[in-house]
């Protein structure tokens, strides 16, 4: 009885409310990761040379979870960043190389970036497929056309060192704080902004939580998706000329490592796969855990198979917090224990 | 019914597919006066009021609103909203993950130019709809409360408040009462006769046929797309109304 009762109440309790706000159950994980990596790798998780490391190759993922955090919460998928990703690097290593392009080679990756999602949107709202199979095609289809167009070839840019758009892209802040984790920061709070405080965002949780009320409170749907799909393009290039600038190269591979990441990242964040709730700010700390984990694991003399298993046991213990946060009673086990001991 | 009606539907039809929904209706709605719309699951009710209110396109016949004849082709949700027409339908009329303050204001949100949602005055207002128009007293509920968490009477009471709020000319309720206990019924009741109060048209549609003759000016049956009964309630008791309903049936069994 008195377990029971002790179970119960959440509406006034300070733990429940603090796990209100957004994102801080993730950033507990992410706590509790580093300190667990500071006393089984103490000499690398002590220093700061790991955190820059993180800062330098966490953003580009970052910024393409940004943007599939939206395309989840509108209930969709998008499942051929890592083609666009690779692309628009494409595109601006062959600039650069050949042509002794920066900004002009800059603006050219994020307009066919922004050309492909724009495209991708097309197909989805238009041909009717369900955007996870319809972006499925268009991952083959990008990626087939990049290897066609470069001869599956490796751009390398070693040139750009020292040039000025690599450092305001991923130059080192006081030598220490890399460039590329400042402009995350910044797009991650306008992606907030845009998701929260946007007309756009609002129609896009809508459009997430019923495509009945989407219509019937007059949102359009099919512009909304477009448009939805169109920056998911801009964001995945955006993130491939980050990764390109800071690694100095192109390769045929680009971007395709970050396929499940940073799938993992959104859903480890908090966003429903079934839409209508998107958590940017637990997509920045689901970003930042799953780099953490690899790294923490390699540091740790854990042999680095054993990344994946711990990813995934992450994966389900975050979306289980995250869902009991939520409402307890929406995870069977939970719900349950709870019937008992109340009896 | 000296002015001139808020709509008119003159020979609307409609077909999705091989199925025709509406087949020749002809249909007025005069200012200041409930309506109520009788029938079957099936006979054209829902069809009738996505063609009113601009969710789908009639495939042929025409719409006056105030006298004004629209574009069908370019008649959606938004310029019946700009029409003063609302909709509050049964279920479907709120997004359930959704805070209340977010549910008043969707489609039509207070922006600045660059499209950000002022979020204070939005609240600020959804709070003076709860507490006056709507007069919310539930505990713990706030403009912050998710629809998810509200009763079935709470949700009309949110969609109506809407309504009132953005004052509309002409409001359509889908079967406001379906599912709600009798004394949050009775609360849907008394707003349908503020809607009049008001000065407003309503369109009540509603299978209790008990609710629809109390509150309604004029009845309306559609049966199988078709008009059946267009009549003053004062001209029909509540007895001949069901009997008349009742005799709607018997040609479709003797066939």
């Amino acid at each position: 009885m008195s377990a029971g009762a002790h179970v119960t109440p959440t509406r006034s309790n300070p733990v429940a409310s603090f796990f209100k706000i957004e994102g801080t159950a993730t950033a507990l994980v992410f706590v509790v990761l580093i300190v667990v990596f500071m006393l089984t790798a103490p000499r690398a998780f002590l220093g700061y040379r790991v955190y820059m490391s993180f800062m330098a190759s966490v953003p580009p993922p970052l910024i393409i979870a940004l943007g599939l955090t939206l395309v989840a919460t509108a209930g969709e998928m998008d499942l051929s960043f890592p083609s666009v990703v690779a692309f628009a690097s494409y595109v601006f290593a062959f600039l650069f190389q050949q042509y002794d392009m920066t900004w002009l080679a800059l603006l050219a990756a994020l307009l066919t970036g922004t050309a492909m999602g724009f495209v991708n949107g097309l197909v989805v709202t238009k041909l009717g497929i369900p955007s996870m199979i319809a972006t499925l095609a268009m991952m083959f289809l990008w990626g087939g056309l990049l290897t066609v167009v470069s001869n599956g070839l490796t751009v390398a840019i070693p040139a750009i060192d020292g040039t000025l758009i690599q450092s305001i892209m991923v130059g080192r802040v006081g030598g220490i704080v890399p460039m590329q984790m400042i402009w995350a920061i910044g797009i991650s709070i306008f992606v907030w902004q845009l998701l929260n405080r946007h007309r756009f965002g609002e129609n896009i949780l809508f459009i997430g939580d019923s495509l009945k009320v989407a219509k019937v409170v007059g949102i359009q749907i099919d512009r909304e998706k477009i448009k939805l799909f169109t920056l998911m393009g801009f964001l995945s290039a955006l993130a491939g000329v980050f990764l390109t600038v800071e690694t100095t190269t192109y390769f045929n591979q680009q971007g395709q490592g970050y396929l499940l990441t940073v799938i993992a990242a959104v859903f480890i964040g908090g966003t429903s796969i079934f839409g209508g709730s998107g958590k940017v700010v637990g997509t920045v700390f689901a970003s930042l855990i799953v780099a953490v984990i690899e790294a923490g694991l390699v540091a740790s003399g854990v042999q680095g198979f054993w990344t994946r298993f711990f990813i995934g046991l992450v994966f389900i213990i975050s979306v289980v917090m995250n869902t009991a946060i939520e409402d307890p009673d929406k995870v069977p086990l939970i719900k349950s224990v709870r019937s008992r001991l109340r009896q | 019914m000296t002015s001139t009606p808020i709509v008119r539907l003159e020979n609307v039809r409609k077909q999705y597919g091989k199925v025709v929904s509406l087949k020749n209706v002809t249909l007025e709605i005069g200012s200041n006066e409930i309506v109520g719309l009788i029938g079957d699951n099936g006979a054209g009710k829902s069809t009738l009021i996505k063609v009113l209110t601009g969710v789908e396109q009639p495939s042929s016949g025409t719409i006056y609103v105030r006298g004004q004849k629209i574009d069908a082709a370019s008649y959606s949700v938004k310029e019946a909203h700009k029409l003063k027409i609302e909709t509050v339908y049964q279920d479907s009329s709120l997004g359930e993950k959704q805070p209340l303050w977010r549910n008043f204001f969707v489609g039509r949100p207070l922006t600045n130019r660059f499209g950000f949602i002022d979020v204070k005055a939005e609240k600020k207002i959804a709070n003076q709809i709860m507490r006056s128009t709507i007069g919310f007293r539930g505990v713990g509920i706030d403009v912050d409360t998710p629809v998810s968490r509200l009763s079935g009477g709470e949700r009309q009471g949110v969609a109506i408040g809407r309504a009132m709020h953005f004052d509309s000319d002409l409001i359509v309720l889908d079967e406001p009462t379906v599912a709600l206990a009798l004394k949050e019924v009775n609360k849907v009741l008394d707003f349908i006769r503020s809607i009049k109060a008001g000065g407003r048209s309503c369109i009540y549609i509603e299978h209790n046929i008990h609710h629809v003759h109390e509150v309604c000016d004029r009845l309306v049956v559609l049966d199988r797309g078709e008009i059946a009964l267009d009549a003053p309630t004062s001209s029909l008791t509540y007895t001949e109304l069901t009997d008349f309903l009742m005799s709607l049936h018997k040609p479709a069994v003797a066939s």
